[in-house]
């Protein structure tokens, strides 16, 4: 097993000179795997990667990340921006050269009409971004190549924001014919004209020969086939019926391929902005004793499942709120210091018996309320029962289907629960939200109520030095991680395996980026 | 017969009114809201107000008997509604689907037809030979294999032995047979396997016990020849239960191949079935289960229908 996951990196490391080597060549049909179909055509209707694997190939963005440089951005449609001395005026300046699918001339309308669409979406439109832009004030169209965001407060995500690959530009004159539009036709920008999406089956694109880069897209076109099993997906991979998958596969799906690939796989591997939360239901007793929550959090040993848990499932990194190894995550030092997060687990573990003794609650039993998800979730729900059990407590582990269990989860209909935090990118903001008071925020699992936690996240969401965020990042975390309301397990690892014909296509910490195809080539 | 026909036909109406209640109250017992997983269930920060929103947009504010009453009045309009989950027309979803399922369905059936026949049919000439134990052998291995396991077989082996793989989207047999065949001949070979044991099991039983009828006698009596006496005196009463069986294997093929359509990637109405019930897309799963309710039915009747020709005396 070591020497199949030795050969694997050594595939991944030899990615950069292999890409560097070769002048990108021209035509080909990319054939990949998306493992759910998306729900729906607008990107501004959901949080689904199915719907960027699908979409983001047609649609361009104002500014994206740049993955060679993340968490930096770049722009797509924006050519160029200027942000004012307040911190609360964007300025953009426009590409000229872009035309819609249809024929149509790009304006700085068309960026105006879906950014108001995605901040006020009308009658019938799902936004699920409404609040993300909920400070901006007003967008101002000075020509057809400028387009000005003025906020109403400090917002220092909002940069990171436009780079989301969720907004995807819609054409203003389209959505002044029908709103909904977006929903019901593919129609943008991007370096791919839809060709067709056969329900169930897959989707197909092919080149924009007016696309606004020179000489790109490389590829003639594309296809994305729906493949939901991953037996199914790994003996298409291997068969070459596909020749990626990106959004990861688990450490044995990837021993699997590498074994029977040998070197026409390239694995890639990287941290991942998603994490698996442990939460614990504040109203209930005697879940609402920050002792008990506290004492759970204490015995359950990170740093050993991170070893044991990376081997078999997708989780890996031990970390606190944001990933471990983003630019404003705690470093190591610091993160030992907090409950559970100790690597003496003898020492814990005692802790833990003295505080659920302290409680009253020497004999602790509970309900696990779990998905029937097999990667990470099985693995993880696991784990917790048996770290648990080391202290004396008594688990059942309860896994339910997505719907039963997001409704368990959402009427507050369980005890303790495995949860997650799916970000796009390490933006505090986007990352602590999850954590403020329940009625803040519905997507708190634990359901507490806590003013500091507010207060705090405010704070940062408003400052305007580095520095200083930082301060009230930290001051979060460690009221988050003391009172135990919520508690990461561990961070997930991402393996991305494509044939190594693939070229061009960029390796990031999340599944959410780099989906554009812009720059991927064949090298067939 | 056409009076007969006409009966039959509608009792379908309040057989399958019957369903429509059963499913549409069924489905609200179950917990989970599609608005919630279609928006939250990859962790989407999604405010309550936008939630109610689409609630409201889909009509699930509405109570449930004008839900149910909107539904109804759709379907006698052959109107199904839209998905709940993609927002497109049921009709279309299930469409794309159909032909695949169908097509798979006949392919296995035929497959399974002529395996089982002249296997029942050999297996009950030469009952307690080795010709009926090999054949039984075949049969109760083809039982207990599930399908699925058998057609990841299939797909390992075909991998493995010759480094291929049947294509992976879907071609119609009329835009190129090769790439159709190529794709569904495994699936249903898969399938057709236990279909086959299951027929050839019952043919075998129905030929041993017709053999030993009076008419039988009477025939050998008479100096008729043996394949005279099999082919048109046994057979055609032996086969009145296999086509029973082989009915109602064919309409659950439409709809039952779940794990199998998984294994080849198929787009089947299996697949979508299970797709629609892990989202709580309710549109979808009731016109589904009424479909599949009808097909049925019309594979009821017409396996009577089949009665009648094969057996005179049987007269509706």
């Amino acid at each position: 097993m070591k020497k199949l996951a030795f050969i694997g990196l050594v595939a991944a490391l030899a990615l950069p000179a292999t890409t560097n080597a070769q002048a990108p060549k021209k035509g080909g049909t990319l054939v990949y795997a998306i493992s759910a179909e998306t729900p729906t055509y607008d990107c501004s209707a959901t949080d689904t990667y199915a719907g960027l694997h699908f979409l983001a190939p047609f649609y361009s963005t104002l500014l994206k990340f740049d993955l060679a440089k993340y968490p930096g951005v770049m722009g797509d449609l924006a050519e160029s921006w200027t942000i004012s001395d307040d911190k609360k005026t964007y300025t953009f300046k426009l590409r000229q050269n872009v035309t819609w699918h249809d024929g149509s001339p790009f304006s700085s309308a068309d960026i105006k009409a879906t950014y108001d669409r995605l901040r006020n979406p009308p009658t019938g439109v799902v936004s699920t971004r409404r609040a993300t832009f909920a400070d901006i004030a007003s967008i101002d169209t000075p020509d057809a190549n400028t387009v000005v965001f003025k906020l109403s407060a400090v917002n220092p995500a909002m940069l990171e924001h436009f780079a989301s690959p969720w907004n995807c530009v819609y054409s203003a004159a389209k959505l002044k014919d029908d709103p909904q539009f977006p929903a019901k036709q593919v129609m943008g920008t991007g370096a791919f004209k839809f060709v067709e999406h056969v329900k169930g089956s897959h989707v197909a694109g092919a080149r924009n020969d007016k696309y606004f880069l020179p000489d790109r897209p490389y590829l003639d076109g594309f296809k994305g086939v729906f493949i939901l099993q991953p037996a199914a997906m790994l003996n298409a991979l291997q068969g070459g019926q596909v020749m990626a998958e990106f959004r990861s596969v688990s450490p044995a799906e990837r021993d699997r391929l590498v074994q029977g690939m040998g070197d026409k796989l390239r694995i890639e591997e990287s941290s991942w902005t998603l994490n698996i939360l442990i939460a614990f239901n504040t109203e209930k007793k005697p879940f609402d004793d920050v002792r008990v929550r506290r004492a759970l959090s204490l015995a359950l040993d990170r740093w050993g499942g991170s070893v044991g848990l990376s081997r078999t499932s997708t989780l890996r990194q031990v970390g606190g709120l944001l990933r471990p190894g983003s630019p404003m995550a705690t470093p190591e030092a610091d993160l030992v210091k907090f409950p559970g997060f100790g690597k003496d687990i003898t020492a814990n573990r005692a802790e833990a018996r003295k505080l659920l003794a302290e409680a009253g609650v020497p004999n602790l039993k509970f309900e696990l309320v779990n998905r029937t998800i097999a990667q990470p979730y099985t693995p993880a729900g696991i784990y917790v029962v048996d770290q648990w059990r080391q202290i004396g407590v008594e688990v059942q582990h309860k896994q339910m289907e997505t719907s039963p269990y997001l409704a368990a989860l959402n009427a507050g209909n369980y005890e303790v629960a495995i949860d997650f935090s799916n970000l796009f990118m390490d933006e505090p903001s986007l990352a602590l939200a999850k954590y403020v008071s329940f009625d803040k925020a519905p997507e708190n699992r634990s359901r507490a109520i806590d003013r500091e936690l507010d207060s705090l996240y405010e704070k940062q969401n408003r400052s305007t030095s580095d520095a200083e965020r930082l301060g009230f990042l930290r001051q979060f975390e460690a009221r988050m991680l003391n009172q135990a309301y919520q508690v990461p397990l561990l961070w997930w690892h991402r393996i991305v395996p494509t044939n190594k014909i693939v070229m061009g296509w960029q390796m990031s910490p999340s599944h959410n980026l780099g989906q554009d195809l812009v720059n991927v080539w064949l090298n067939q | 017969m056409l009076s007969y026909l006409a009966n039959r036909t509608l009792m379908m109406v309040p057989t399958l009114f019957g369903v429509a209640v059963l499913i549409f109250f069924l489905l609200r017992v179950v917990p989970g809201d599609i608005v919630e997983v279609k928006l939250r269930g990859d962790g989407g920060t999604v405010t309550a107000e936008t939630l109610e929103a689409e609630r409201k947009r889909m009509g699930l504010d509405k109570p449930l008997p004008a839900q149910f009453v909107d539904w109804m009045t759709g379907m006698a309009t052959f109107d199904f509604g839209k998905s709940m989950w993609t927002d497109r027309p049921v009709s279309e979803e299930i469409a794309a689907r159909l032909e695949l399922s169908i097509e798979v369905a006949i392919i296995a059936t035929l497959i399974a037809v002529l395996i089982a026949i002249p296997m029942g049919t050999l297996s009950a000439l030469f009952h307690d030979t080795w010709i009926d134990y090999a054949i039984r052998l075949f049969t109760i291995a083809g039982l207990a294999v599930p399908s699925f396991w058998l057609g990841m077989l299939v797909i390992l082996s075909l991998l493995s032995f010759f480094n291929w793989l049947p294509p992976i989207t879907y071609t119609p047999i009329y835009v190129d047979p090769v790439a159709n065949l190529s794709q569904l001949i495994w699936p249903a070979a898969a399938v057709g396997y236990r279909y086959a044991a299951v027929v050839a099991r019952m043919v075998r039983s129905s030929i041993i016990e017709v053999m030993k009828e009076d008419y039988i006698r009477t025939a050998r009596a008479k100096g008729v020849y043996e394949r005279l006496v099999v082919t048109r005196h046994a057979m055609r009463n032996a086969l009145l239960p296999a086509i029973t069986v082989i009915g109602l294997e064919f309409a659950f093929l439409i709809g039952g191949l779940v794990v199998t359509e998984q294994v080849f990637n198929l787009n089947g109405i299996g697949k979508l079935f299970v797709q629609a019930v892990s989202r709580n897309d309710f549109t979808l799963i009731q016109t589904m289960v009424m479909l599949i309710a009808s097909i049925f039915i019309a594979v009821n009747l017409l396996v009577d229908v089949l009665y009648a020709a094969l057996d005179p005396r049987i007269r509706y």
